[in-house]
């Protein structure tokens, strides 16, 4: 058996060994790509084991939006329609996409809603207050990311290296983050009106709003990095199995902490355009969109446990529940009944997820 | 001598009527056929071994009598009646209690509620704790582990400890079959004393167990009959262990003769570099004082107890444990202690005793988890290129037989010895030079195994330097060069493999536990 090894090693592309220049078996085997990955691989991994139930996310809008056209026909088949739709995801589009990356790292993070305040409120009380009036509107968008990546490297630092517990730590951010920006805006609103700003903002390109721009941009971003970048594959594998992270070399303490300032800053850029959407800087702001955010990343098929995200699933969480939340409206059904409807379908896909992870560990 | 044909099951002598008999067990799952006509009798009193490689079906055998699993095609007889397995209740009320290879206790519960776990000892509702204790205090008594105390959490305990409570468990069912798959996997030769102690007890009151092992000086040692599983199905029953040749074994597991012997080394030249250097390593009330030098091509074998401090040594030679005392050179250069990523960049690869729960991403693809700790390198810029991972890791499946090659399974679909493989060719891809390798063989059959040996062998005759950690000591003095003898974390002898045997070791180690 043994005696047929080395040859077979050998065609591996390592060198004959010699005693005083050794060379690992497979050094060479690691800098020449020979093989050629087949058609039906790529398609199969770039497919994954989501096509299945992207296919049931798409099926699930569809039904939605069907229901929508029965109901409330042109109101809601309108290009207009479509633009609220798309503008009442995008902020915690956003916020979900970032939700994507912890949950798919092994984490949670409860603090983005208050982010979201705090952020807008830090923002705007700049504006009100401090702002002289040859300072750039530039500043404020600043300030809303750093103030959210802040947040989210706080929480990050206490996870990762204060070893407390995920939920714990963004629990008491979620509650300290929230008094910090009612202390900062008085519990008062702050209107914004810093005309340059806002224009900037509030324009159309190509007729969409700025907004749902961000979103996609966004939602692109994070997929090119979850699915083709280093920084993607730590994610899945710390999520995955963090001891066989940490003894494969990869640095699992400081990946966590980018992951919640990754959260963070996507949760700024929530506060940032909350503050656009609603010309004002509030402590309310973003209230319970932390869940909205959770329910979004786990109806998309994101694995609660780690170890598998999806940010295509994600977008097609949070579009569901937003066209869900507008087929309510337009029918002038209660928000009551709208969190029924929410309920029914997280319990819904979680229970399908759960089908799923069982068919694909037994074969 | 008996000779045995692979080909048709032998048919089991009928002198006993046989507790258990099953005839024909098929079981699918998703279209993979996991049994395939299983026949398998079992009589009362008597050690039932199971033989098989991984993927040869035992586990699944072992869950269908358990009622964990229903079997698709096939009959089960219980004393020559239809059984009734549909669930794991009625497998317990008839009598088959099944201790589980993945230790199936709960960390947070005590000793005495995990063993009365499902049935707990019970007056109107409320658990009767005092009478819980009692028994379990007995059963733990029985077992040789009287120092347990019935109220200690379980958590607390070693994996040795864990075994011992899941044996407490099986035993607390009053069963009349006792399964146990793998039980000493965990368990060093004096808790494997006792646990054959209470086989024996077992089997003299009449009690059957069926008894999976991939050792087969064990099995020589408890087993009355064999039955061998390949690919799902018998390919021999009721063959007797005390005349049935292990070369006769090997060839019906592995359906191809295996010599079960270690290649022969070449001399390692003596002006080979060293490339792993390790000087008074100590970590506080582990292990103290470890020296040792391994050069280009070399093996360097631990040999130790479950325990006495083997596989700490390797985790703290690759920082994954931070040093108290002394230093690692690799090639020369000190390796900044307690960081892993140094260790990986230096070129320390370790393949942990636990695969599954350190190593692998179990349901990631196969090439994923070849190029774990590489993938920034197929990176341009921070961009991965699959597809040259994927040609890489195939290759590197290929240069390790690694079967089949299919880089886009997931890494939990793969055996044991496939699983170690993969972690081979992780620090293959990366260009590792010190190999760190920790129960090479745990969980790996024993066709397995013999290619396993030849891979350890051939890598260090590719110029690397191999650390290989074991609990059989033969496994240890076969493979290694040099051999240092641990116990209590201390290392008691060093010296080429060749001029100590394995009495010589375990008098030294026996001594060194004593002392």
């Amino acid at each position: 058996m043994s005696d047929q090894l080395p040859p077979s090693l050998a065609a591996a592309g390592s060198v004959p060994p010699d005693p005083d220049h050794p060379t690992p078996l497979a050094r060479t085997a690691a800098t020449s790509h020979g093989g050629v990955a087949t058609p039906s691989d790529q398609a199969r991994s770039r497919l994954g084991g989501g096509a299945g139930r992207n296919v049931g996310l798409v099926i699930a809008l569809v039904v939605l939006c069907v229901v929508g056209v029965a109901t409330a026909g042109e109101r809601f088949a309108s290009l207009d329609n479509a633009m609220t739709i798309l503008r009442l995801a995008a902020v915690y589009g956003v916020v979900a996409i970032g939700m994507t990356f912890v949950i798919t790292g092994g984490g949670i993070d409860l603090s983005v809603g208050s982010v979201i305040g705090l952020s807008s409120v830090w923002a705007s009380t700049l504006a009100t207050q401090t702002m002289a009036e040859d300072t750039h509107w530039i500043v404020m968008v600043f300030t809303a990311l750093a103030v959210g990546t802040v947040c989210g490297v706080v929480n990050g630092v206490l996870i990762a290296y204060g070893k407390v517990v995920a939920f714990i730590a963004t629990l008491a951010m979620m509650v300290g983050a929230r008094g910090l920006a009612e202390i900062i805006a008085n519990r008062r609103t702050q209107l914004v009106e810093v005309d340059a700003f806002l224009d900037a903002f509030r324009t159309e390109i190509l007729g969409i709003s700025v907004s749902v721009w961000i979103f996609a941009l966004v939602a692109v971003a994070g997929w090119v990095l979850l699915n083709r970048t280093t920084f993607g594959r730590r994610t899945v594998a710390v999520g995955g199995n963090p001891e066989a992270a940490r003894l494969a070399g990869i640095r699992v303490k400081r990946h966590t902490m980018y992951l919640y300032a990754l959260s963070g800053l996507a949760a700024g850029i929530g506060g940032l355009m909350m503050l656009v959407r609603t010309t004002s800087g509030a402590s309310t702001h973003g209230q319970l969109y932390e869940l909205d955010a959770i329910a979004a990343v786990v109806v998309g098929g994101t694995l609660l446990a780690g170890g598998r995200g999806t940010i295509v699933g994600t977008v097609f969480g949070v579009l569901i529940f937003s066209t869900l939340t507008n087929v309510f409206v337009q029918n002038d059904l209660s928000t009551s009944a709208q969190s029924v409807a929410k309920g029914l379908i997280i319990v819904v896909a979680v229970l399908l997820q759960q089908q799923f992870a069982a068919r694909s560990r037994r074969t | 001598m008996v000779t045995v044909d692979p080909q048709p099951p032998v048919e089991p002598s009928t002198d006993a009527a046989p507790l258990l008999q099953m005839r024909g067990i098929v079981k699918h799952f998703s279209g993979v056929r996991a049994l395939d006509g299983v026949d398998l009798d079992v009589r009362p009193g008597e050690v039932h071994c199971l033989l098989g490689q991984n993927g040869a079906g035992k586990s699944t055998l072992i869950k269908v009598l358990a009622g964990a699993h229903r079997p698709d095609a096939g009959t089960v007889e219980w004393n020559g009646r239809t059984a009734n397995l549909s669930n794991p209740v009625a497998a317990l009320a008839t009598g088959i209690a099944t201790m589980y290879q993945e230790l199936d206790v709960v960390d947070g519960l005590t000793i005495a509620e995990n063993v009365y776990l499902g049935h707990e000892l019970a007056a109107g509702g409320l658990t009767r704790r005092r009478a819980a204790h009692t028994r379990t205090r007995e059963l733990l008594a029985r077992l040789g582990h009287d120092e347990l105390p019935p109220h200690r959490e379980v958590g607390n305990l070693s994996a040795a400890g864990k075994q011992v409570v899941s044996m407490a468990r099986a035993l607390s069912h009053d069963a009349r079959l006792i399964i146990m798959d793998e039980p000493s996997a965990v368990l060093d030769s004096e808790e494997v004393a006792n646990l054959f102690r209470v086989v024996r007890q077992l089997t003299a009151a009449g009690v059957a167990v069926l008894y999976i092992s991939h050792r087969l000086e064990e099995i020589r040692q408890i087993g009355d009959r064999i039955t061998v599983l390949k690919d799902g199905r018998t390919v021999a029953t009721g063959l007797p262990v005390a005349t049935t040749s292990t070369p006769d074994l090997i060839r019906l597991m592995t359906g191809r003769t295996v010599e079960q012997v270690f290649p022969p080394r070449r001399t390692v030249a003596a002006d080979a570099q060293p490339l792993l250097h390790v000087e008074g390593l100590g970590l506080r009330g582990v292990f103290a004082d470890v020296s040792l030098t391994v050069r280009a091509g070399e093996v360097v074998g631990l040999a130790g107890l479950v325990g006495s401090g083997r596989s700490e040594i390797l985790e703290t030679i690759y920082g994954a444990r931070r040093a108290t005392a002394g230093r690692v050179e690799v090639a020369g250069t000190p390796l900044r202690p307690g960081s892993v990523t140094a260790a990986v960049q230096a070129g320390i690869g370790l393949a942990p005793e636990e695969r599954k729960s350190q190593g692998l991403l179990l349901d990631e693809p196969v090439y994923r988890n070849v190029t774990l700790s590489t993938f920034g390198r197929f990176a341009k810029g921070p961009m991965l290129d699959e597809r040259a991972e994927r040609s890489v890791a195939r290759d590197q499946l290929e240069a390790l037989e690694l079967r089949p090659a299919d880089p886009e399974r997931s890494a939990r679909t793969l055996s044991g010895g496939n699983q170690q493989k993969l972690m081979l060719a992780r620090w293959l891809v990366h260009g590792c030079r010190v190999l760190l390798l920790d129960e090479p063989t745990r969980g790996v059959d024993v066709g397995a195994r013999a290619e396993i040996y030849g891979l350890i062998h051939a890598l260090a005759e590719a110029g690397n330097a191999v650390v290989v950690v074991s609990s059989e000591i033969d496994e240890v003095l076969g493979l290694a060069d040099r051999v240092l003898v641990i116990a209590e974390g201390r290392v008691l002898h060093s010296g080429p493999a060749d001029q100590i045997d394995e009495h010589r070791v375990l008098d030294l180690v026996m001594e060194g536990s004593a002392a």
